[in-house]
């Protein structure tokens, strides 16, 4: 096997893995030696096609088909150089002070996050979107909603160089989205900091790393791997874990470190989430342009956030409730169709945690309240008026039956979308935003690090991804992962100033 | 080794294809065996046990038409054959839900991602975004 020893290393290469390396990277300046070490592939620019089903198997894991153990909710997530900022939208807004006082985690103060989010948001040209770059189904969501009585507003988006491909969810085949992949990585790198991809942690003793390290497979994507494919074992007296909540958890659980606290795994939350679709009578520009440049936040009053979004014929297809002939004939008004996205702001409740199975993979247990239930019905309502307000001539919702509402029912959206029509495993939910499962806290009964994301008895170990969210954060998480994996660099690097490891 | 598409999916997977999405009755060939291709790999990439619930629900809605309408999946009218299945895909059992939903999901896949329907469609996407359109 071979030995590697290193200073830092840091597991994952998303919004907290790309962070961190950046953040550390003065430490190779002080002779020290940083890692990074990302499961997935480094890809190349050419590599990022747009096409759907080709994309969805390079970039998500299980081709974005990974489903809660019930089966009944699908979980996105990337894998690759930059981690999950590949397939986000770039969308950059700063925790809500609301919610980061309700985690009620000592140490964490609203004004830090905002003040650290900011230097990203600069660091990553956040800007919002001029108006001659947004398309009809971002323009209809604005004007439908402002009619509808609500407050529509802007995203501020992570873009430099946008041409508006509608791609984001692939990958931006134009590097115009500044994720990590684009912006902290690269930069890490210049200063010295080693990134080597296709390179999966297995199993993670004190301050040791079983590495697994895998050859580019014919005809796939992507870079070979930095080092010879092979078995690796990294010794690292400092440890960053990044991988996201659905490799950091697992990790952690497979590995049975000695001591973790019980409360490892719980905690998740996802923002649980439908498209609807209202179709228009003549065509609009909606698969072209940036995706999402608009939102409505009802999380504190109604626990929703409404989203414009424009996906892809299959994603579309599946999320559409039904079949045959109905169906059909939405798909085949996909140049007339405009799109919003229903995010439900779950917390955190017993139950709804993360496991593993026999072989160390993830088992996610999800169970939707009834309080998540209401929440998507109201947001599926507040959706249907909005999509009436500008003009739509019907409304597919996934909690009526039948999902197609027609305008003229529109006054009686309370009755046909309801409750009563919410039947899991029948509608298709999706969550890209994966919360929770080594949440912030004083100490091992009740969580798992603390709010460095040092982990309760492991001096050593770090965490610095969503997987520290205590609850739920109720907003698009990538801003919020990065403010927190700067303070856990900061901790870090103050214990190296002070000569701890 | 057990092949990747359970036999009963691929004796049923033609009538159960027309039924969750029409327009394939009018697919060309080529189109039909790149949906196969598709759904087939998709499959490989699922857990063994996937594959075997899959075959096993297929079973199961075979079986039900029988005790229904006394004729198999493939010779239902079209009408009994979305009736059976809205029945599965409203059962109070969820593991019958889930069937349908998975069943669908692997169909509209195998269909809704091929260049030729996609562009029927009038998706017009390009990595050139707004370039391509002005």
């Amino acid at each position: 096997m071979n030995v590697v020893r290193c200073d830092v290393a840091i597991i994952g290469s998303g919004a907290g893995g790309g962070t961190a390396a950046l953040a550390l990277a003065p430490l190779v300046a002080a002779g020290k030696r940083v890692l990074v070490l990302e499961r997935g592939p480094r890809f190349r620019d050419g590599d990022f096609t747009g096409r759907e089903l080709e994309m969805a198997g390079a970039l998500y894991a299980d081709e974005g088909g990974f489903l809660t153990r019930d089966g009944t909710m699908t979980l996105a997530f990337a894998r690759g150089y930059g981690g999950s900022t590949l397939v986000y939208t770039g969308t950059s807004l700063v925790a809500p002070e609301r919610v980061i006082r309700g985690w009620g985690v000592p140490g964490i103060e609203p004004e830090d996050l905002a003040r650290r989010s900011r230097k990203y948001m600069e660091q990553n040209n956040v800007q919002l979107l001029e108006p001659s770059l947004q398309n009809d189904n971002n323009r209809l969501f604005a004007g439908g909603a402002a009619r509808a009585g609500f407050h529509p507003e802007q995203f501020p988006l992570n873009l430099r160089g946008c041409l508006g491909s509608s791609l984001c969810n692939l990958g931006c085949p134009n590097n115009a989205k500044q994720g990590t992949n684009r912006v902290q990585l690269p930069a890490a790198e210049r200063q010295g900091v080693q990134v080597v991809t296709r390179a999966e942690v297995t199993r993670i003793e004190e301050r040791r790393l079983q590495v697994l390290v895998s050859a580019r497979p014919p005809g796939g994507k992507g870079e070979e791997p930095e080092w010879a494919p092979g078995e690796y074992l990294v010794e690292a007296p400092q440890v960053v874990l990044a991988g996201g909540v659905m490799g950091t958890v697992p990790l952690l659980l497979s590995s049975g470190l000695p001591g973790l606290s019980r409360r490892t795994g719980e905690g998740f939350t996802c923002h649980p989430a439908h498209i609807l679709v209202g179709e228009h009578p003549a065509p609009i520009s909606n698969d072209v342009g940036h995706p999402k440049s608009w939102f409505v936040d009802r999380a504190g009053e109604e626990g929703f956030v409404l989203e414009t979004c424009m996906y892809f014929p299959f994603i579309t297809a599946k999320n559409l409730t039904g079949f045959g002939a109905p169906h059909s004939a939405l798909m085949g008004a996909f140049p007339r169709l405009q799109m919003i996205l229903v995010l439900a702001c779950d917390h955190a409740v017993a139950g709804n945690r993360i496991t593993v199975d026999k072989h160390g993979a993830p088992v996610v247990h999800y169970t939707f309240t009834p309080a998540v239930i209401e929440s998507m019905v109201r947001a599926t309502r507040a959706s249907a008026r909005i999509f009436f307000a500008a003009g739509a001539l019907r409304v597919h919702a996934p909690s009526a039956d039948p999902p197609l509402v027609e305008a003229k029912e529109a006054d009686r959206l309370e009755d046909r979308i309801h409750a009563r029509h919410f039947l899991s495993g029948r509608i298709s939910i999706s969550a890209a935003h994966l919360m929770g499962g080594c949440g912030m806290g004083t100490g091992p009964a009740h969580s798992v690090t603390d709010d460095r994301g040092l982990v309760h008895g492991h001096r050593w170990l770090r965490v610095a991804d969503a997987s520290l969210f205590p609850d739920s954060l109720e907003i698009n998480p990538y801003l919020t992962i990065m403010a927190l994996a700067d303070r856990v660099a900061e901790g870090l690097l103050a214990d190296f100033e002070r000569g701890a490891p | 080794m057990p092949p990747v598409m359970p036999p009963p999916l691929r004796n049923a997977l033609r009538p159960l294809a027309i039924t969750f999405v029409p327009e394939i009755a009018g697919a060309t060939a080529a189109e039909w065996s790149e949906l196969e291709r598709r759904v087939t790999q998709a499959l490989v990439t699922r857990p063994s046990a996937m594959r075997r619930q899959l075959g096993l629900f297929v079973r199961v809605l075979e079986a039900a038409s029988r005790i229904r309408y006394r004729t198999g999946l493939a010779a239902l009218d079209p009408g009994r054959r979305i009736a059976l299945l809205e029945t599965f895909a409203g059962s109070p059992l969820l593991l019958f839900r889930r069937g349908v939903w998975g069943l669908r999901t692997l169909i509209m896949l195998g269909w809704y991602t091929q260049p030729s329907v996609v562009t029927a469609l009038g998706y017009r996407a390009s990595p050139a975004g707004w370039g391509a359109r002005r």
